[in-house]
């Protein structure tokens, strides 16, 4: 499923503090089928972003038309709830929404409120526990017994259960272990390419952002700067320092490289493979 | 939820930004029992003058005096209809079954409106130009004296504070649990009654949680700290009573006079 944002800003009020264009004037295409990373400093907008995505803030300005759905401003709820449904938000540290007894009970809510019987809901629980890579033995313990990985895992589960099409992940990693991470990265990536599934994934990370996404957004300021793929993202390194964003190792280590020894690897590399080939490559020149 | 006027600090730099917390305190609890004083009208227009020059002298707008009786209007109105519908005497205007509206009940009416509304717009004026921690301090310095019965007021106030502190942090929360059950596709305030309910389970549960935990850190990170309750503490932020705090509280000293002298002269 297809999203695209014409012209969308965004407001937050707060009592009489107003924070304007969090989101300013943003064009963004974002095609059905694809892995997008969001990249930018912190404030950016990168959380407000997504919430626009699902129909949380609406846009002042402008419209997002996901698949058929448009969301603007004083869109009703039935349009907003069909959002809801279609895109699922992986909201940051979603273990926080977790509230139920049990794991099955938990992700079944989602389902539940989106109309789904109450036989419908536990069979999708049992599937889909299984697809954020956890056994049905954890369907009957409680949330609160599990650990932050797994609780992640679950509250992610939650969403999965939802059956969207667009998957929207605020840093999904952020204070879970390596291996961890990885993990829940693989994941993501199994689901886009073996279901189709559009994600778009906010991150610090540019190592995972060059391993494991195709198109990349760069958002400063409530603006896009950048939207392209991964590989030109870090081909310049002035404009990434201007955004205020790292290289990922293999790119650093090879830029590095060639200043010293004056030697340049074919093309961009992205992930330490990518290096290891390139290296290959010109020590057989 | 963002719209609560109740409680929130407006940073400023008015006269009335720069009074001891203290005066503030004992000006808003005198202000509640003077307003009963204005018995009749000249009292009631010196009542509101009063409260107008409060309100100008805070430096923060009217229309955000206006949001904080927001959320009290329907109580307000209902208070009024019922003066006006209860009360008889004086000149009867319209009397249908046990409904009467007259002249001495409308009388009544404005007069409690009046009362109503001046509370709280004088006790706004303090609220929106006191952080809490000075209300706090303020609060501790004027309980002191209940030290005498065994009244634990430092350990109260710290409470208090804390409790004030992570106000923003719970409101915070709140907001993202509840975005994060809309995102699964639950909806908030519509259905029956029991349905309302039943939808906040999903919210309160985990703020539980979350408060829970978050107490249990803290109080990990205060004994880490050395903290003891039964320690004398000082203070990090003192109080100074100055001279337009003594003249704010004869201010108020005049108001109730003035509003005295013309009950009298009534
Ligand atoms: N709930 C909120 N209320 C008011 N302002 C907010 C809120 N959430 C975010 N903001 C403001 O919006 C801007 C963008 O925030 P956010 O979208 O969270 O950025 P990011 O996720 O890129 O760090 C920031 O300046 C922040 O202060
Ligand atoms: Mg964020």
């Amino acid at each position: 499923m297809e999203i695209k944002l014409s012209g969308v800003t965004a407001d937050y009020q707060i009592g009489p503090i107003r924070s304007p264009l969090v989101l300013d004037h943003i064009n963004l295409t974002v095609a059905s089928g694809s892995f997008t990373a969001v990249v930018g400093p912190t404030g950016a907008g990168k959380s407000s972003l997504m919430k626009v995505l699902n129909g949380l803030i609406l846009p002042e300005e402008g419209q997002a038309v996901i698949g058929q759905l448009v969301v603007r401003k004083g869109a009703d709820k039935k349009t907003l709830k069909a959002v809801r449904k279609r895109v699922g938000l992986v909201f940051q540290f979603p273990e926080s929404q977790i509230f139920a007894e049990t794991v099955e009970k938990d992700i079944c809510f989602g389902p539940l409120n989106f109309g789904a019987t109450a036989e419908e809901a536990c069979t999708i629980a049992a599937d889909v526990i299984g697809q954020v890579g956890l056994d049905r033995t954890f369907l009957s313990k409680s949330p609160f017994s599990l650990s932050g990985g797994q609780k992640r895992r679950v509250a992610i589960a939650g969403i999965l259960a939802c059956r969207p099409d667009i998957l929207l992940l605020d840093e999904p990693c952020a204070g879970l272990d390596p291996d961890g991470q990885s993990e829940i990265l693989n994941l993501l990536t199994r689901w886009n390419r073996d279901y189709g599934m559009t994600i778009v994934l906010v991150t610090h990370d540019m190592d995972r952002v060059a391993r494991y996404a195709q198109q990349a957004v760069v958002l400063v300021k409530g603006k896009i700067v950048f939207h392209d793929s991964v590989r030109r993202l870090f081909t310049d390194p002035a404009r990434l320092k201007d955004w205020d964003l790292d290289l990922p190792e293999a790119r650093r280590f090879q830029l590095k490289l060639e200043k010293h020894s004056g030697v340049a690897l074919p093309g961009v590399c992205l992930t330490e493979e990518e290096l290891a080939e390139a290296l290959i490559k010109v020590g057989r020149v | 939820m963002n719209k609560l006027i109740l409680g929130r600090y407006f940073p400023g730099n008015s006269l009335i930004h720069h009074l001891d917390p203290r005066a503030k305190l004992v000006a808003a609890i005198a202000f509640i029992l003077i307003a009963f004083l204005a018995g009749n009208v000249p009292g009631l227009v010196l009542l509101w003058l009063f409260t107008f020059l409060a309100m100008a002298l805070s430096g923060v707008g009217f229309r955000i005096y206006l949001r904080g009786v927001r959320p009290l209007i329907w109580l307000i109105l209902f208070t009024v209809l019922l003066q006006i519908l209860f009360i008889s005497g004086g000149r009867t205007y319209v009397e249908w079954g046990p409904f009467t509206v007259s002249s001495f009940g409308i009388e009544t009416a404005v007069f409690i409106f009046s009362r109503f509304v001046t509370i709280i717009f004088f006790t706004t004026v303090v609220t929106l130009t006191t952080r809490p921690v000075d209300l706090t301090d303020g609060l501790t310095f004027l309980m002191r004296p209940l030290r005498l019965f065994h009244v634990p007021v430092d350990e109260l106030s710290m409470m208090v504070s804390i409790a004030l502190r992570f106000i923003p942090n719970l409101l915070d929360e709140t907001q993202k649990i509840m975005d994060a059950q809309r995102a699964r596709g639950a909806v908030f305030g519509e259905g029956s009654l029991f349905h309302q309910m039943k939808v906040l389970v999903p919210i309160f549960l985990p703020l539980f949680a979350s408060s829970l935990n978050r107490g249990e850190e803290l109080a990990n990170v205060m004994d880490v700290r050395g903290y003891r309750a039964e320690a004398r503490r000082s203070s990090f932020r003192q109080l100074h009573w100055r001279g337009r705090d003594t003249i704010s509280m004869l201010a108020l000293l005049a108001l109730a006079a003035g509003l005295a002298a013309l009950n009298l002269l009534a």
